[in-house]
């Protein structure tokens, strides 16, 4: 038999934590077999195709990291314009209650860390918590549920309005080694509840840990939800994440994602719109420089009467970097009336530079408004000429352009401030 | 103000300009007129510095310096404007965010200080009365949707605003009705000085009825064959460039 890959061994060797919960640590023991069982995919996997985990499965990591709560950190670092409300901060995968703010939480909002809801009452976790996760492709969310000690657990009780933008703060410090951890979040919003949430990952220095992120959002009838996601991790990290949305009947989800950071990246965001009149759109930019590999799989599906999903997104990728996106949208049988568009148009601002996108649309449903489409490009020429025949220097004429090409994605999201802060990133993101 | 010098240039390995020379001074319209091919619209392109075209020789003086060593955001920050025949259309950058960071681009690079957005506003705003331009235009993204005649009148209204000293517009009358021609020409009258010369390239005399040119420049196969005043222009319209370009095939056989 094959010696496992130093990834596979380290991550299915390492100790699984023992909750006391008899259901949990028995889901923990099931997904870590098949994850023994399935190991890494490999190319042949249709939704590992563009992105080759050789690299990152020759390399060992430490589980976990035992210096975490202690790792010093500069409060101002954390800060986001715009952004101010209760906040959930995680240190390479350890919550941090000192650098989190908690108090005077508004009605109707539950936000804990899921170490703490455990321990305080597993139960309305167990349906959630308790999947077997099969597939070649899901190796990443078998090692999340099997190592996972903490995470986010958001509830907004039915009706409730959160005003105040609610954060979830991942971050990654230097440590001794490479470091691996796992977060599993849980969002839960009631009946007609509202929330705005911003999530981020970002570093506070150069490392090269792994990280999974793992999370479900449930939106109850009429639900509400604004979602911003700036990814802006260290340059030499790996971070793959899946995100799993269920919109019921007319909920609307609205979805902004930045994605900056990262040596390896991978993001799995699926929604399903299972109620009738369900709503999502998501607007997304990934911007890749250096040598940064970017992959995002967005998979919509519409389950139900009159579901609606509009997805714009925008990659730029410079240097030697490599983007992947993929769009699928399924609509099934029974969701008539559906309308579905997503585009998806890309730029290259080196010649050493690659995109690899592919828009899907399967339709079994009748009555169905669809389109989709993907392009990719280049800055043009003529209009780089005529910004600097009046004057604007070649850098900041592609700074530009390039903000003008990522316009979509940014021009719909309410909070200004945040806005401006997300734009200014992306300028900062290109090759001077 | 601008001396060009047996300038030759090619585009895509063809030689289109073969000895040029050309003078103009400060306070001086010159018109450069000619048939489709002759030229005038790569002299534009190469005095500005558009890629793609390669100077094999010549030299062009624009205030005692080389013009053709300077990058193209450089030799609008000392001065040099082109007017383009086929504006681009650029979605996602609002007009007035384009023009404020153009100007302050040329501040900054002859080292003056930027204009904050209330002074840059005030400016606009005088700006667009001597142009009889609608703010309208400034909200939107640059050129994105505009007509034929708003494209050229944003031209001319950047001039304005950015003030060169030389000033080349290119075919800036074509495509254009007898209305927005007269705007176009009022905005150009409205900023001849003493200081800032113009050269415009044309194909039709018809331009010239409305801004007065001091010296009228035929261009043909890549020279200027013929000099002369406004009178010129009108000989053209009447006997058609045919004549001419014959004049020179019989000068250059013989």
């Amino acid at each position: 038999m094959n010696q496992p890959a130093p990834l596979v061994a380290a991550l299915a060797d390492a100790p699984l934590p023992a909750s006391g919960i008899a259901w949990l640590d028995a889901m923990r023991r099931e997904n870590r077999e098949l994850f023994a069982q399935t190991g890494l995919p490999g190319a042949r996997v249709e939704a590992w195709k563009y992105t080759a985990l050789r690299a990152l499965s020759q390399r060992g990591f430490a589980d976990g990291d035992a210096a975490a709560p202690a790792h010093a950190l500069d409060a101002a670092a954390l800060a986001l314009p715009g952004v101010e409300g209760a906040t959930l901060v995680f240190v390479n995968g350890v919550f941090r209650a000192d650098l989190s703010t908690r108090d005077a939480l508004p009605a109707g909002l539950t936000l804990q860390p899921l170490s703490q809801a455990l321990h305080d009452d597993a139960e309305p976790l167990r349906f959630v918590l308790s999947r077997r996760h099969a597939g070649a492709d899901e190796a990443f969310t078998q090692v999340n549920a099997a190592q996972a000690r903490d995470g986010v657990v958001l509830r907004v009780a039915a009706g409730a309005r959160i005003d105040a933008p609610v954060r979830m703060v991942f971050v990654g410090a230097p440590a001794d080694g490479d470091r691996a951890w796992h977060l599993r979040n849980v969002i839960e919003l009631g009946e007609g509840a509202e929330l705005t949430l911003v999530e981020q990952h970002l570093a506070t220095g150069e490392q090269r840990h792994l990280a999974t992120v793992v999370g479900d959002i449930e939106l109850r009838d009429g639900a509400r939800l604004h979602h911003t996601v700036l990814q802006h991790a260290a340059e030499g990290a790996s971070l793959i994440r899946r995100t799993a949305l269920r919109l019921h009947a007319r909920a609307h989800a609205t979805l902004h994602l930045a994605e900056l950071g990262g040596a390896l990246v991978r993001h799995d965001l699926r929604a399903e719109l299972v109620g009738d009149g369900a709503q999502l759109d998501t607007r997304g930019v990934f911007m890749p420089h250096g040598r940064q590999h970017i992959d995002t799989q967005l998979a919509i599906r519409h389950q139900a009467l009159n579901t609606t999903s509009s997805s714009i997104w925008r990659g730029v990728a410079s240097d030697r970097a490599r983007g992947v996106f993929r769009g699928a949208i399924v609509v099934a049988p029974g969701a008539d009336g559906s309308d579905a568009n997503l585009g998806n148009k890309n730029l290259l601002l080196s010649p050493g530079a690659e995109i690899d996108t592919k828009p899907e649309l399967e339709i079994y449903a009748d009555e169905v408004k669809a389109a989709h489409g993907a392009t990719v490009g280049q800055l043009d020429e003529r209009s780089l000429f005529y910004l600097r025949s009046r004057g604007i220097p070649l850098a900041e004429a592609r700074a530009l352009l390039t903000a003008a090409f990522c316009r979509a994605v940014l021009d719909e999201l309410p909070n200004e401030a945040l806005r401006e802060h997300l734009s200014s990133l992306l300028i900062d993101q290109l090759p001077a | 103000m601008l001396k060009i010098e047996n300038l030759h240039a090619r585009v895509e390995g063809k030689e289109i300009l073969k000895g040029l020379d050309l003078t103009v001074n400060a306070g001086e319209v010159h018109a450069i007129m000619g048939p489709n091919g002759a030229g005038k619209s790569t002299l534009g392109n190469v005095l500005s510095g558009r890629d793609g075209y390669e100077v094999t020789a010549g030299s062009v003086t624009y205030d005692g310096i080389d013009l053709l060593a300077l990058a193209p955001e450089a030799r609008a920050a000392a001065g040099v404007f082109l007017a383009f025949q086929y504006p681009v259309e650029i979605p996602g950058v609002n007009n007035t965010y384009f023009l404020r960071a153009a100007l302050n681009a040329q501040r900054k690079a002859r080292g003056e200080k930027e204009l904050d957005s209330m002074q840059f506003l005030k400016l606009v705003r005088e700006k667009l009365k001597v142009m009889q331009i609608s703010d309208e235009l400034l909200h939107r993204a640059v050129n994105e949707g505009f007509s034929g005649g708003e494209k050229k009148r944003n031209e001319i209204f950047q001039m304005a605003l950015l003030e060169p000293k030389l000033a080349i517009l290119d075919e800036t009358d074509s495509g254009l009705d007898i209305d927005a021609l007269k705007h176009v020409a009022d905005g150009v009258n409205a900023l001849r000085s003493p200081d800032r010369a113009f050269l415009m390239i044309t194909h039709y005399q018809r331009l010239l009825d409305y801004v007065v040119p001091d010296v009228v420049h035929v261009l043909a196969d890549g020279r200027i064959v013929e000099t002369g005043d406004k009178s010129l222009a009108l000989k053209l319209e009447a006997q058609g460039y045919a004549g001419l370009t014959g004049q020179q095939a019989a000068r250059a056989s013989a």
